[in-house]
């Protein structure tokens, strides 16, 4: 039996499309399988340069991997298959060396993934489904900006108020960087008592405190080549704090109890709804580490700045709840679209998320109607107007100001919501300084305190 | 009859939808015409290639691999597209005007 056979027989054995070309590119032998996939017999096409046959939109990439220096190099791509479709693949370019023949040569290993690719947007959501939506000038900044982000492994600070979508943008950031083949690991620092939090971030060996009974890996670990988002990173007690900047320093750590290092390969991106130059003034933000976290910095819109973007969010989550609930429901009526452009979402995109939901659950029409909406929304309280949005086409004509009560004036009934009303506006109006409000109502301080205790305002 | 190639350097492209440069050929009912044209495209597009097809009246489309999306468009569009060739542009235009060009030839 002849060497070559051998290699041929080998070549038939692996379950995916294998090629063995010389060092012009040139195929010298193909498998069966990739024959079926690219409609060629070995002996047609031997002797061609690889690219013609094999159709893929990495021939580039394939020179570097011949002059990678006896490296295996493996990238994804697409081919164009004898079907004419378009098939997503793995390829690992393996050089072959001191075989009689066959020197600096590659042997092609060529796996179909379009299944695995198929599988991942099921269960990882479909990009459109995990994109940032959204039109507004203060959105678009951040998604212009999320390549220069995604490229880099420099520490980066996302800001905003809660249910902004920092996570979203983390996770956004991940999956577009080179990253995005390792793990995304989230960690919110505000949810984990302090007490075990050193041991989720950073794990544990057994026996390192009462009850550790094996070793644990920590969050650290878990993310080792991919990123970390630590969120609400402002509750991060001081002594984590320390701890924190040590690993994003020297790139390694000590797990609890362990007098072995752990090499830190991650990209760390924190997230927080605080004020982080406040924390540091009140002494419970290290300087030092907000300086280390806050290389780039992006700083999520609340859904009050997003203008238009309210009507564009209705509509997909409308949609995506549809699908989810198997409903048909087609739209808003347009006293309800009035309501919710001019509602504040104090929430934000969350709030708005949960707003749809419950309307989506409560219809059973085909109109989202105001009685569907939920009733805190549509209280007094909450009924926050004053912006001026576009409905439906048609400007609105309501022209109140932009304060919390003003636009439910009309149905206070009675002296003492009026008055209630009257105190939290001027509050409003001087930053919550209570002797400027006294003075503008006309009351000394004490009648001013007395009358916010009676109507629960504190 | 207008045959359109589509060129990587001097070879027919291995892929229609990353092609950026075409051969178009007319020919004379007696198998005469101008010298062959090439055009570069401003970047790889299979929806601009198929709107040049279009726009320039070809009957013959001569290229590698090809979308089945676009390979039905053309069809439906009465282009005839010879597809998964791979060789010499020249030769493969030569091959097609004598109607001895089948999809998946290497010449």
């Amino acid at each position: 039996m002849s060497g070559q056979i051998e290699i041929i027989d080998i070549m038939n054995g692996i379950p995916h499309g294998v090629a063995l070309i010389d060092k012009q590119l040139r195929i010298f032998s193909m498998n069966r399988i990739l024959e079926v996939m690219t409609g060629y017999s070995t002996q047609a096409v031997q002797g061609i340069e690889c690219n013609y046959v094999l159709r893929t939109d990495r021939d580039e990439w394939l020179n570097k991997a011949l002059n990678n220096g006896g490296e295996t190099l493996i990238c994804e791509g697409s081919v164009i298959d004898a079907n004419r479709k378009r098939v997503s693949v793995r390829i690992t370019a393996s050089p072959l060396k001191g075989r009689e023949g066959l020197d600096e040569s590659l042997l092609l290993v060529i796996e179909d993934i379009s299944m695995l690719k198929e599988m991942d947007i099921k269960l990882q959501g479909s990009p459109e489904k995990k994109a940032l939506l959204g039109n507004s000038p203060k959105l678009q900044e951040i998604i212009e900006l999320l390549p220069v982000f995604a490229y880099t492994d420099a520490t980066l600070l996302i800001t905003g108020e809660t249910g902004t979508g920092k996570d979203l943008l983390a996770e956004a950031i991940h999956r577009s960087s080179k990253r995005s083949k390792y793990p995304f690991i989230k960690v919110n620092c505000g949810a984990i008592p302090e007490t075990l939090l050193e041991s989720e971030l950073f794990g544990h060996v057994r026996g390192a405190f009462t009850g550790a009974n094996s070793d644990k890996p920590g969050m650290f670990r878990l993310a080792q080549g991919g990123t970390l988002f630590l969120t609400e990173v402002g509750d991060l007690p001081l002594k984590l704090q320390v701890k924190l900047l040590t690993v994003l320093d020297d790139k390694e750590f000590y797990p609890l109890g362990s007098s072995k290092k752990t090499k830190a390969d991650i990209r760390l991106i924190t997230g927080t709804h605080r004020d982080l130059k406040q924390l540091l003034d009140e002494g419970k933000f290290r300087e030092d580490l907000y300086y280390r976290l806050n290389v780039l910095r992006a700083h999520m819109p609340s859904l009050r700045e997003r203008g238009d973007d309210v009507l564009l969010l209705m509509n997909h989550f409308l949609k995506e709840f549809n699908n989810n609930l198997g409903k048909r429901i087609k739209g808003f009526a347009s006293s309800a679209i009035d309501y919710l452009l001019r509602y504040e979402y104090p929430g934000n995109v969350r709030e708005l998320r949960n707003i749809i939901e419950h309307a989506v659950n409560i219809c059973q029409g085909n109109i989202i109607q105001m009685a569907h909406l939920p009733a805190y929304i549509l209280s007094a309280g909450n009924s926050n107007s004053g912006k001026d949005k576009k409905s439906g086409g048609q400007l609105s004509e309501t022209k109140e100001e932009p304060t919390v009560f003003s636009a439910s004036k009309r149905e206070f009934v009675s002296w003492p919501e009026i008055e209630k009303g009257r105190i939290l506006e001027t509050m409003m109006a001087t930053g919550g300084n209570r002797s400027e409000a006294a003075l503008k109502l006309g009351w000394s301080r004490s009648t001013l305190w007395r009358k916010i205790k009676h109507y629960g305002l504190e | 009859m207008k045959i359109l190639v589509t060129l990587t350097a001097d070879q027919i492209a291995p892929r229609f939808d990353l092609c950026t440069e075409v051969l178009i050929a007319q020919f004379n009912d007696d198998r005469t015409g101008p010298e062959p044209r090439t055009v570069l495209l401003p970047g790889p597009s299979a929806d601009e290639l198929c709107s040049l097809i279009l726009k320039e009246g070809i009957d013959i489309v001569v290229c590698g691999g090809i979308e089945d999306s676009f390979f039905q468009y053309l069809i439906w569009k009465k282009v005839r597209v010879i597809d998964r060739v791979i060789g010499p542009s020249a030769k493969a235009l030569q091959l097609a005007l004598e109607e001895g060009l089948r999809a998946g030839a290497v010449i």
